[in-house]
């Protein structure tokens, strides 16, 4: 343990980790309570993987992956936004399909791109310790606008999330406020990726709040304690993955996992000690 | 007296197949109309028709001689408890302060007004102490006059309830039944139900509705080839 705080005071490299972990547990936190309880866990990891497309293509005409990357999440957010909307029926299956196409495209212009090879684990299985200060700036500007747009448009995605029908009714623009909400989404797996790779994007957006939701009321408390443990995963992963030299998206992940079984447990534990407490009243 | 709904001929079909038929109806102010029916008879749909939320095949329909989608902002909407996620975490009173959001709230927070209206609104149907609770925790009746409030801090003309005792028991069924009878001394109410015992016996005015011709009025008689509109009056509810 203090070997990694030793090395953190000495390495700029561990600093940024730790600063792209903050903006991305903000992130997470925020609109993973969104994925939670819409239950659009499948949407999101269909607009994960299809971003490896938009990543592909970018490599392949010189551009920064980074923007490749923005620009095809919002893209399948939209797309996955009118799909929900207008053709419920055959919503599964066009997320499947936009969900492997979209890594197929990445794939094929990847290996078309000339020069080096990409790095495409990178992308995969994200790397942390890989974030340099421009990338941070990203996802510092990426984080504020999800946050200033769920501190504007927090009682209106509230309705839309909770009784789709009622929000109609009030005179909500259902339609936009759902790609919009699509949309943040979609910001957050692009900031992810840099820490977990696109494949265990879902374990983060989706961890953090569920253990959330097991202790918490309200929507937007939620949110603050899901940010607050998606922190202490991305954190408790960073430091035991480089003190056992293992790769750290894969073990924030299995913290993550342990986070959540953990409190599972507890509140079991929790519900049974409160439930004796009133037989014994009884 | 003016009318609140006017129904004229209105038909519905789904693909090919009618839901709805020829539906005649007008409901005064002040009304307290149940509509009664099997399932699949067209009580959702006749809904729906009503909330603008679907158009209709032939006819017209007019709420405040309005077409319904217009008339939206006089309806207090409580819809069926199932349809609602159980297990959202959202108290009472943002449930019910969801009754106040209109398309041009865009100042992030709601205002004290609000705050004051769902307090009202909660008083009026007997949920006052529970407003910090969440939502899940509630009992059905809690739930279901929880759900009224939201309908009425809107400050709703007309208050149209899809089977507002579907889940609850016997009794609070009666007191639910009550409380709209209250409420219903400012407010027109519609509302559908499935269920002939209470509504049958108990409200002033009640519609069959099914899109087969056989219809059992209550007090027993069996009818066959009555329209598929049914109208008697007996003894509860303010009626016109």
């Amino acid at each position: 343990m203090g070997e990694f705080f030793g090395a953190l005071l000495q390495y700029n490299f561990l600093q940024n980790a730790i600063l792209a972990g903050v903006l991305s547990s903000l992130a997470c936190g925020v609109t993973g309570v969104y994925v939670v309880v819409k239950r659009i866990t499948f949407i999101s990891g269909g607009i994960a993987h299809a971003i490896l497309g938009g990543i592909g293509v970018a490599y392949y005409l010189g551009k920064d992956p980074l923007y490749g990357a923005v620009v095809t999440a919002l893209l399948s957010a939209f797309l996955l936004g009118m799909i929900n909307l207008t053709a419920r029926q055959h919503e599964d299956t066009i997320i499947g399909a936009l969900w492997a196409v979209g890594m197929a495209v990445g794939i094929i212009f990847m290996t078309l791109t000339p020069g080096y090879s990409v790095d495409l684990m990178s992308f995969l299985f994200g790397n942390i310790l890989m974030v340099t200060t421009p990338v941070l700036r990203v996802l510092f500007s990426l984080d504020l606008v999800i946050l200033l747009v769920v501190t504007v448009f927090y009682r209106q995605f509230l309705l839309v999330c909770y009784d789709e029908e009622y929000a109609r009714l009030r005179g909500l623009p259902v339609k936009a406020l759902y790609i919009l909400l699509l949309a943040l989404i979609a910001l957050t797996v692009v900031i992810l990726i840099k820490v977990v790779g696109l494949i265990m994007v879902i374990a983060l957006l989706t961890l953090p709040a569920a253990v959330a939701g097991l202790f918490t009321h309200q929507l937007r408390h939620m949110m603050i304690l899901a940010s607050g443990l998606g922190l202490l995963f991305i954190l408790v992963g960073l430091v035991f993955s480089y003190q056992l030299n293992l790769p750290s998206g894969a073990t924030i992940v299995i913290i993550a996992g342990f986070g959540y079984l953990g409190a599972l447990g507890l509140r079991k534990i929790a519900l049974g000690f409160t439930r004796r407490k009133q037989d014994e009243s009884c | 007296m003016a009318n609140v709904i006017k129904l004229s001929k209105v038909s519905f079909a789904y693909e090919r197949s009618y839901i709805l038929d020829g539906i005649d109806l007008t409901v005064a102010v002040g009304e307290f109309l149940a509509i009664v029916g099997p399932n699949g008879g067209g009580k959702t749909t006749l809904l729906k028709l009503l909330l603008g939320l679907l158009e209709p095949t032939h006819g017209e329909i007019r709420i405040f001689n309005l077409p319904p989608r217009k008339a939206r902002r006089f309806i207090g909407y409580v819809p069926q408890q199932g349809t609602v996620d159980r297990d959202f975490p959202v108290s009472a009173l943002e449930v019910v302060l969801m009754g106040r959001l209109a398309p041009n709230s865009f100042f992030p927070r709601y205002q004290r007004a609000d705050y004051q209206a769902a307090a009202a609104a909660m008083q009026a149907v007997g949920v006052g102490e529970l407003a910090d609770v969440r939502f899940s925790d509630l009992s059905g009746g809690q739930k279901q006059r929880t759900l009224i409030a939201r309908a009425l801090v809107g400050k709703p003309q007309l208050l149209i309830l899809d089977e507002p005792t579907a889940s609850v028991d016997p009794q609070v069924e009666q007191d639910i039944y009550e409380l709209l009878a209250q409420l219903n001394k400012d407010v027109t109410i519609v509302l559908v139900s499935h269920d002939l015992g209470y509504v049958t016996t108990h409200l002033r005015k009640v519609a069959y509705l099914n899109r087969n011709l056989v219809v059992y009025p209550p007090g027993g008689n069996v009818s066959g080839n009555i329209p598929h509109w049914y109208t008697v009056n007996n003894g509860f509810g303010r009626g016109v």
